[in-house]
């Protein structure tokens, strides 16, 4: 990249997104803007049904905006092609996957698919990207293991590794954390922040482990009833917005270790 | 490469096992013919008048030629339907399209008593017979599509497809009651199921078609991939969905409709031949599944019309009969050896 600057890659203006029915507009969250740069990882953050997967959901075109935009490398999703878009955004979603009778080297080479011809036959590139994905995810030795006899905690970092051989700018990750436990969330969020400074991919995913983004993420999204904030975890909290965060009869946030702590 | 197995072993090993068949299938027979003249009149050194020419190339020949186009259409339009519904379960007959199909020759062979003897000759043809049946598959998956899209529950679209096949029983019920003896004979001929009797110009339209709808399978095959990992991350390969489903559901049903239309609605050999496929190449990559599927389906089918035919007797039994036979304990087998479909 000749720009060693921050430049942005995914941006939202004046975005509010829901769901549309025939008679009417429900409006989950609203005025979102943000800008994403290069090579950050982007944590959002919010309580259950303030409309975290929505927004994802809205990033990956699964659902149209309401009103607003959303640009990714300058350009308007809503001009982009699917196909396009595929070469530019990969996702990981809590959605199990159909089929787990597939090898881990099949399923990371469907990432491949954008880019292969019609019948997907992979070429030496093809297969030179899947290797380097599953050596970046340090995944070599599943190689040849079906999908389901992985565990979750495996699972997970094989569709990281698939998002991965997508060879997109940005990669977007819906709770990529859940189902694991301690260990295994903290090795994900840290393997995703890895991942950004060797790679230079924009990395955004939605989790529900606040302490551990706060202390790994260049950027939050925080998702509040009333406004949706995005800035650096030491801002957002010196602007008390954790605190906000949850009602406060059970937990309270600590400024000073940056977590959460269970009310006596 | 060593991630990229090439199942060479058993491709080979199917395809000597599909040569094998197609010879048993042709020289077995009504009439005992030695296997020395059988590969005579296949290369063409026969006499061409000489009976047993006659028997092999306008009789047996076409009829090995028909179950291997219907083994394999079957098995792959199941392979299809089992992947676009994420449904281990699905296949054309669960799915309503073997029904609609039913329903369309159901209308033309004993409605033509309802629309007056002056359409009936006009209809009566064979011709009518596999557009009505193919129409009649065409306008079920249509119909079951459209509801996928609306519920988003699989079951749900089985059940639908379920419910197909009751209203076409009952339509076909009160067509039947205003029939006559002979129409009602037609329809149950017909019901089950046969590969024979098909004349090398039908055969080549069968062919056609079938070609076509194999061309658009395998068109669909990388989509089909993505397809595994579900509809959204289907999507964000690049993947036009709508098309994709399109384009899988109108092969299905040219191959189901046709296959359904020139020898009948055949049971358990598009539910069972891509589970027993899955078993013996275990991946669920369909650049690989979609040829191996094309051999066990002909491979079975083969070994359902030598048994239907009881060698070296006159009797035909049913074919949908036997393919009901083999197929339900298979499918039974591998449930409980597996204890779960692999899908």
């Amino acid at each position: 990249m000749k720009t060693e600057a921050s430049h942005t890659i995914l941006a939202a203006k004046q975005l509010s997104i829901g769901y549309k029915t025939k008679k009417a507009e429900m409006v989950i969250a609203s005025n979102i803007n943000f800008e994403l740069q290069k090579g950050q990882l982007i944590g959002l953050v919010g309580a259950n049904g303030i409309g975290k997967s929505t927004l994802l959901r809205t990033l990956i075109q699964v659902q149209p905006e309401l009103s607003g935009s959303i640009s990714l490398n300058g350009k308007d999703l809503k001009t982009t092609s699917t196909l396009e878009l595929a070469k530019q955004l990969s996702i990981v979603l809590t959605e199990p996957l159909i089929s787990k009778n597939l090898s881990v080297f099949e399923l990371v080479a469907l990432g491949r698919h954008p880019y292969t011809n019609w019948i997907g036959n992979l070429t030496e590139v093809d297969i030179a990207i899947i290797n380097k994905s599953l050596d970046l995810i340090k995944i070599v030795d599943l190689k040849d293991k079906k999908c389901y006899e992985l565990s979750d905690g495996q699972l997970q970092k094989v569709m990281i590794a698939r998002a991965l051989a997508q060879d997109t700018d940005v990669i977007i990750l819906d709770e990529p954390t859940s189902h694991l436990d301690m260990y295994h969330k903290a090795y994900i969020l840290k393997l995703l922040q890895r991942l950004t400074k060797d790679t230079g991919k924009t990395i955004l995913f939605s989790s529900h482990e606040i302490d551990l983004a706060i202390q790994l993420c260049d950027t939050m999204i925080v998702m509040q009833k009333e406004k949706v904030v995005c800035n650096q975890p030491c801002q957002l909290i010196s602007e008390g917005i954790f605190e906000t965060l949850f009602p406060k009869d059970l937990i309270v946030f600590d400024e000073k270790t940056g977590s959460f702590r269970v009310t006596k | 490469m060593s991630a990229q197995k090439t199942y060479r072993f058993q491709f080979i090993g199917l395809t000597i096992g599909l040569l094998v068949c197609f010879m048993v299938n042709i020289s077995l027979g009504s009439i005992h013919i030695p296997l020395k003249n059988i590969i005579a009149s296949l290369l063409g050194t026969n006499e061409v008048t000489s009976n047993w020419n006659v028997i092999i190339m306008d009789y047996r020949l076409p009829k090995a030629i028909t179950a291997i186009m219907v083994g394999s259409g079957l098995g792959i339009s199941g392979l299809l339907m089992q992947t676009l519904f994420r449904n281990p379960l699905a296949g054309p007959f669960v799915l309503g399209i073997s029904s609609g199909a039913s329903l369309g020759v159901a209308l033309v062979i004993l409605g033509s008593g309802l629309f007056g003897s002056l359409f009936a000759t006009a209809l009566m043809t064979k011709w009518s017979i596999v557009i009505a049946a193919s129409l009649g598959s065409f306008l079920v998956l249509l119909a079951v599509l459209a509801v996928s899209n609306k519920v988003r529950d699989t079951m749900a679209i089985l059940i639908i497809g379920l419910m197909f096949g009751s209203i076409t029983a009952a339509v076909v019920s009160v067509l039947s009651y205003f029939s006559s003896a002979e129409q009602l004979q037609q329809y149950i001929f017909w019901g089950f199921g046969s590969v024979s009797n098909l004349s090398w110009y039908e055969l080549l339209i069968f062919f056609g078609i079938y070609a076509v709808g194999l061309a658009l399978s395998i068109t669909s095959i990388k989509g089909l991939n993505s397809l595994l990992l579900g509809d959204n991350y289907a999507k964000s390969l690049g993947l036009n969905l709508k098309q994709s489903r399109l384009i899988i559901i109108l092969a299905t049903s040219l191959i189901a409709g046709t296959v359904t239309a020139f020898a009948g609605p055949i049971a358990f050999i598009g539910l069972a031949i891509p589970h027993v496929t899955r078993q013996i190449f275990k991946t669920t990559n369909h650049k690989i599944l979609l040829p191996a599927v094309f051999l066990c389906g002909a491979i079975v089918m083969l070994i359902c019309d030598t048994v239907a035919q009881v060698p070296n007797s006159d009797y035909t039994l049913p074919i949908n009969a036997i393919t009901a036979l083999v197929g339900a304990p298979v499918v039974i087998w591998l449930l409980v050896r597996q204890r779960k479909m692999m899908f």
